[in-house]
């Protein structure tokens, strides 16, 4: 499976750079900033004697939301370092936007950090500024707008980010939650491609998490900046990205569609989605196989293993706030998707077609999809109608035009459970 | 970063020194590098001058009397009196006021400076700042780097000039000099390249504390007990290496200029 992942991963950077103009036929795109590109190709890190990934190869495809997951201490964070030149990786190119950041010079780097907007873990806010001047920080740094631009647009991301009114607290007096918040706000302010977040979620309660994802989402589809989000959240991540991957065993085992990951058989990726103890992932980083039998014998005595239900399978993807404009990525996703659908695993092809309406499909050529009552991975379904499975509307989703709406979303996959 | 090139010893302390070498040339273009942090370097130098003037001329005072008393109690053995101004002025001048500087640079400057980039580093602001395509050296290091140089000389100044005074003070006071041949007697031995030498073992004393400073600030051990031991290694290490670069400076000095009585 693993092999398979990685040809399939290099498959969908093939499509990507040849099978652009589908998309664009189904939908026009809008022309203007699109998000930069991020290629990696073998990139290898290690801290002394100690390997922290080895040859992680993916390619985070411009205006797309893709989501990282992977055990504590997998060195996802060393990633997002790597990512942006802060940590010098041995081996492997890191290409945005064509430029290698891990070769090119000095000057080259810091223009080209100019592009990224990083969120860090605990929001790395300038404890000796307020609120305002750190959000203000990169607009004075690096723009040569007029004192009143700046107030305008710095009070306009507070407000996006819900700090209104804390613009004068310093970074010492406000709580984890808001301290990451106005990370955000300052990492949004210069309007960045790419949007780098280490664990958006940690410290935020389920709620707050669930309003840091729409704001992300509807972001992208304001700006189109490339997103990728490290996290160990499993509901962030079956409903927000576009394309996930996973880091384990010092490698990455997966990445690509969202649909491959939620519907995989790979015993890490459903311990992990399920987040049960029985499985390869042990306390420390690996199990040995004494231990595994060990778990499983008491399993199959009736031992609990800590998960609750199987939450594999597809759920429907957030959308942007209805009255934004649709997000470019998505649009440019399907062409690419439909292009290496043939390479894609059974169960997340079906999830695919099932996407589609019959206008794409018939576009793309592909056949209409059969009555899936036997798959082997239903979706669950919770209160949410999963009719609209990975949904990706084609018109800006107004709720009252929802009627009027050519394309309807297939209600094949109901009959899948 | 093999793990065979660790094993050879002493190839750590090579590898760290060469880094602040490196350091230290970055500093260097970072200063000619626009635009100029002049805020910081001001907010700095404020803040780098408030915390040592006090130590500075309170350590001054004892520090000239008692090369005054030594000088002035060796001198009336030899009889040779007369000198005893021109003996202590020379020392405080050339040797006590850039040493008293440099420490109190690096031990009330320095241990702030590397206080303040550590514990912004171990809060990933370095990082924040770095990915927001601002370079931490041009920003906060560099401004900092001036700012201890600018104090440094001017705080040299200081402590001669409350060097000599305390010299005269116990001299004229406690062992009963004449107040006219201790002043008379200045010129007899110093000459002005002895305070030129003063103030530029001032600014690289400055300029030394201030790059180590920053660079154990840049690179603590990990977690907050490493800033604390990064804090404690830059002053330990500032003091070693400011006595090294006395040592050479003021034997070039003696070489290249010869003494007025020769």
């Amino acid at each position: 499976m693993a092999v398979g992942t990685s040809g399939e991963v290099r498959a969908v950077g093939r499509a990507r750079r040849h099978g652009g103009a589908p998309a664009a036929a189904v939908e026009p795109l809008r022309e203007g900033a699109m998000g930069a590109e991020v290629v990696i190709e073998g990139l290898t890190k290690s801290f002394g004697k100690q390997a922290i990934w080895r040859d992680v190869t993916l390619n985070l495809p411009p205006g797309e939301v893709s989501v990282m997951l992977g055990p504590s201490g997998t060195g996802k964070s060393v990633f997002l370092k790597s990512m942006i030149g802060l940590l010098k990786p041995d081996k492997g190119r890191c290409e945005i936007n064509g430029i290698d950041v891990v070769t090119c010079s000095e000057r080259k780097l810091y223009d080209t950090r100019k592009l990224f907007g990083v969120l860090f873990q605990d929001g790395a806010l300038f404890g000796s500024m307020n609120l305002y001047d750190n959000v203000a920080f990169p607009l004075r740094e690096h723009t040569k707008k007029s004192e009143t631009e700046v107030r305008r647009i710095v009070l306009e991301k507070l407000e996006l980010t819900g700090l209104s009114g804390s613009e004068d607290k310093l970074p010492g007096e406000i709580s984890g939650g808001m301290r990451k918040r106005a990370g955000l706000a300052r990492a949004l302010v210069l309007d960045p491609e790419i949007i780098l977040c280490d664990e958006p979620d940690s410290g935020l309660d389920p709620v707050r998490t669930a309003y840091l994802s729409q704001l992300l989402i509807d972001l992208n589809a304001q700006i189109d900046a490339t997103i990728l989000i490290v996290t160990h959240n499993i509901n962030l991540a079956r409903t927000v990205p576009d394309n996930i991957g996973m880091l384990f065993r010092k490698e990455l085992i997966m990445f690509g569609p969202r649909e491959v990951l939620l519907t995989s058989d790979e015993p890490v990726v459903e311990q992990f989605l399920n987040g049960r103890r029985l499985g390869p992932i042990g306390m420390s980083e690996e199990k040995d196989s004494a231990q595994m039998a060990l778990e499983q014998e008491q399993a199959d005595a009736g031992h609990h293993d800590g998960s609750t239900e199987d939450v594999r399978g597809i759920v429907p993807q957030l959308q942007p706030t209805p009255g934004l404009p649709e997000r470019q990525g998505a649009v440019r996703r399907k062409g690419r998707v439909a292009g290496v659908l043939h390479t894609l695993p059974e169960p997340a092809r079906e999830g695919i077609i099932a996407s589609l309406t019959p206008e794409e499909r018939r576009y793309y050529g592909i056949p209409e999809p059969a009555v899936t009552a036997g798959s082997r991975m239903p979706a669950h379904h919770g209160d949410l109608d999963a009719g609209d499975v990975a949904e990706l509307p084609s018109s800006p989703a107004w709720p009252g035009d929802e009627q009027s709406a050519p394309t309807r979303p297939l209600r094949r996959r109901r009959g899948g459970s | 970063m093999s793990a065979r090139s660790t094993s050879v010893p002493g190839l750590g302390m090579l590898r760290e020194t060469g880094k602040l070498f490196a350091l230290g040339l970055d500093i260097g273009r970072g200063i000619f590098q626009r635009p100029f942090q002049l805020r910081e370097f001001i907010q700095q130098a404020w803040f780098i001058a408030s915390v040592t003037i006090m130590p500075t001329a309170l350590v001054a005072i004892p520090f000239g009397a008692v090369i005054s008393l030594q000088f002035g109690s060796l001198a009336s053995q030899l009889g040779a009196e007369s000198y005893t101004g021109a003996g202590s002025v020379l020392a405080t001048v050339q040797q006590a006021a850039p040493l008293v500087t440099a420490l109190l640079v690096a031990g009330a400057g320095g241990s702030a400076i590397c206080a303040d980039i550590g514990a912004r580093t171990i809060r990933e602001e370095i990082d924040a700042m770095e990915v927001l395509g601002v370079s931490a050296v041009q920003r906060l290091v560099v401004p900092r780097v001036l700012a201890c140089m600018l104090i440094a000389v001017l705080l040299n100044g200081m402590v001669s000039v409350i060097g000599v005074l305390g010299g005269y003070f116990f001299n004229v006071v406690l062992q009963g000099g004449t107040p006219g041949a201790y002043l008379a007697s200045f010129s007899a031995l110093a000459q002005l390249p002895d305070l030129w030498v003063g103030e530029l073992k001032a600014l690289i004393f400055g300029f030394l504390a201030a790059v180590v400073a920053a660079y154990r600030g840049l690179n603590p051990p990990p977690g907050p007990k490493g800033v604390g031991d990064a804090v404690n290694q830059s002053v330990v290490i500032t003091f070693l290496l400011l006595f090294v670069v006395n040592t050479v400076m003021t034997l070039i000095y003696l070489q290249l200029v010869p003494p007025k009585l020769g």
